[in-house]
């Protein structure tokens, strides 16, 4: 045997960096990658889509209710006779970019508090998480048309409404991902090699915390794009900016004659929603190291 | 006069805060130890060893512990009075650890190379390229095969010899004055804790490293340490030269221990003598900082004396000292 005489190299397989690994399981999720397609169509559709169409979303093109597919308007006119595929084209640039806004705003304090929290307990954690829990259990909804009755229908304001409504899931999902890691070795060891809180908290503890974050984040875009509609519906939003939740507000009035002018918003927000919540059902498996084994 | 000793440990007591009170789980303990010596500390889990360690890095559990009173002296600074700034400049750099457990002390999201350099960078002053040619002549240093390529590798794709390796690689980086190595192979084979060990001792005559090697293996100081202190429910019970203690243990903790040890060479020969055990078990913290001899309940030959007063470290010839009463009729 010439195995003793030469020994053979520990690694036998080689294994491969955690990101190709997290990229095929991701792969092998249909229905994560089905809403990826959609989701970057949509996406590419809200970039070049009302560029390359060309048409006003707020000018009168013809006449009001023209049914879909007739005079050459693929979706039709809606009650001011403006085109409705320019307006959902238009919509898209809105809505996903509250989305992602609202998202990002409530990612970045969730993160704060549920870090600051989860790394320091004891008093600091008793008073941030009561702050998060009061922001908890007031009324989402009313809280946020409560601000943007008082600020404005502005987008800015609209976005931070929706912002501050949703980081609570956040700052709890970071707390409890601190807690558990903490406590781990590596993070004993950084301490003893001379890192200061900081550092701790954002290169050591943060980088581990992160996947179950992305995953909520991914699909708090999609919460933000139906909180959106929700408060556009209700006509708290800026009448001149065309979101799919304003055109299926502006419309409500006339769905009995026209209902297409409501229905085809509605499924806009439908299928990007859901794509991106198969997106963030996707990345769960796919970050989860306890499914990953499977 | 012999040099100042490069760490210096005097009266040092830490308390916890328990359920049922204060007490002291390190109790008036006193050791040093000089550059390149190695010191050993042993005796059974919750005697006191891993928080000597944590004290000495200034990482005593906050808020349930605190030193009460005593002093750390590295290089002549007393590391018990200094602030938490000059204290993080001291971790890593004049100080450092290896962790028992190398699969979980290493950061899963670094690579090793990432790790090493960055306690260079935060030490040394040293850039970014300077820090990762440095962090890879350490990983040869420790013996990685292929340190360019391995330097790039995230822990889970190394076995636990090399993460270990790696810890070590970590700890010397910035050519600490002081080591602590808290029982660093005992997650580890067999086969691979004789050549960490190897490294251990190669390392520390190369860099002069003062080395305080936790353990509870006996076998492990013959083999590693010129000292070694013998620890029990928060107090030093034997302090000496190795091959003195274990020759004339003058604590019958210490005999116990040394009696848990199979010897290789007898069982081999002769017929297999009975290996002993040390009776009972580490009193409840409870119990700690009692005016007392704590090791009564499992010792042979303790008296009502034992019971009643706390035995005072004494001298047995040069540099052996035992804090029991009947330490002349232990061997």
């Amino acid at each position: 045997m010439t195995d003793f005489a030469t020994p053979v190299p520990p690694e036998i397989e080689q294994p491969r960096a955690p990101l190709a690994e997290t990229t095929e399981m991701f792969l092998h999720n249909h229905a994560a990658v089905a809403g990826l397609i959609v989701l970057v169509l949509v996406v590419l559709a809200a970039i070049f889509g009302p560029s390359l169409y060309g048409v006003d979303p707020y000018e009168m093109v013809w006449a009001p209710f023209t049914p879909p597919g007739s005079e050459g308007y693929l979706l039709g006119t809606d009650y001011l006779g403006r085109d409705l595929l320019a307006g959902i084209l238009a919509g898209a640039r809105v809505s996903l970019t509250i989305g992602m806004a609202a998202a990002i705003m409530s990612v970045f304090i969730g993160i704060t508090i549920g870090a600051v929290a989860g790394f320091f307990r004891g008093w600091v954690e008793e008073v941030l998480m009561r702050v998060t829990e009061f922001f908890q259990v007031l009324p989402t909804l009313l809280f946020s048309m409560v601000i943007v009755s008082l600020f404005g229908a502005s987008l800015p304001v609209i976005t931070v409404a929706i912002g501050l409504v949703s980081w609570t899931a956040v700052a709890r999902i970071t707390r409890a991902e601190f807690m558990r890691i903490r406590e781990l070795e590596y993070v004993m060891a950084a301490r003893a090699s001379g890192a200061g809180n900081f550092k701790l908290i954002f290169r050591v503890v943060l980088p581990n915390a992160l996947p179950p974050i992305i995953v909520q984040a991914a699909l708090m875009v999609g919460t933000a794009i139906l909180f959106e509609a929700g408060l556009s519906f209700l006509g708290l939003t800026d009448p001149n900016v065309v979101s799919w939740g304003q055109i299926i507000g502006s419309n409500r009035p006339y769905i009995l004659d026209a209902n297409y002018t409501v229905t085809l918003p509605g499924l806009a927000i439908f299928v990007t929603v859901l794509a991106i919540s198969l997106v963030g059902d996707g990345l769960n498996d796919a970050l989860n190291p306890r499914l990953r084994a499977r | 006069m012999p040099p100042d000793p490069i760490l210096e440990v005097k009266g040092l007591r830490v308390e916890l805060s328990t359920r049922s009170g204060t007490v002291p789980v390190l109790d008036d303990l006193s050791f040093s130890i000089d550059a390149g010596e190695t010191l050993a500390f042993v005796g059974e889990s919750g005697c006191g060893k891993s928080m000597t360690a944590l004290a000495v890095m200034g990482l005593v559990p906050h808020p349930i512990g605190r030193i009460a009173s005593g002093s750390i002296r590295l290089a002549g600074e007393d590391l018990t009075r200094v602030p938490e700034k000059r204290m993080r400049a001291v971790r890593g750099n004049d100080v450092s650890m290896i962790f028992q457990e190398p699969m979980t002390a290493l950061n899963p999201v670094y690579t090793a190379g990432e790790q090493i350099a960055e306690s260079l960078r935060r030490h040394q002053d040293m850039g970014r390229r300077a820090a990762w040619e440095h962090a890879i002549e350490m990983l040869a240093a420790v013996g990685i095969p292929d340190p360019r390529g391995r330097a790039s590798a995230y822990p889970h794709q190394m076995s636990g010899g090399q993460r270990q390796r790696v810890m070590i690689a970590m700890a010397l980086a910035c050519r600490p004055k002081v080591l602590i190595a808290d029982e660093p192979t005992t997650a580890l084979d067999v086969t691979v804790q004789a050549q960490i060990f190897e490294l251990l001792k190669d390392l520390r005559r190369e860099t002069g490293t003062a080395l305080i090697l936790i353990t509870h293996d006996m076998g492990v100081v013959a083999e590693m340490a010129e000292r070694m202190i013998v620890m029990y429910a928060g107090r030093k019970v034997e302090d000496g030269m190795v091959t003195d203690v274990i020759a004339e243990p003058k604590h019958p903790y210490t005999r116990g221990l040394i009696s848990c040890v199979p010897h290789l060479a007898e069982v081999l020969t002769e017929e297999r003598p009975d290996l002993t055990e040390v009776p009972g078990v580490v009193p409840p913290l409870t119990q700690f900082g009692r005016d007392m001899c704590l090791f009564s309940s499992r010792c042979p030959l303790a008296d009502d004396k034992c019971w009643e007063e706390r035995p005072p470290e004494r001298r047995f010839g040069a540099g052996h000292v035992a804090a029991c009463w009947h330490a002349e009729e232990v061997s």
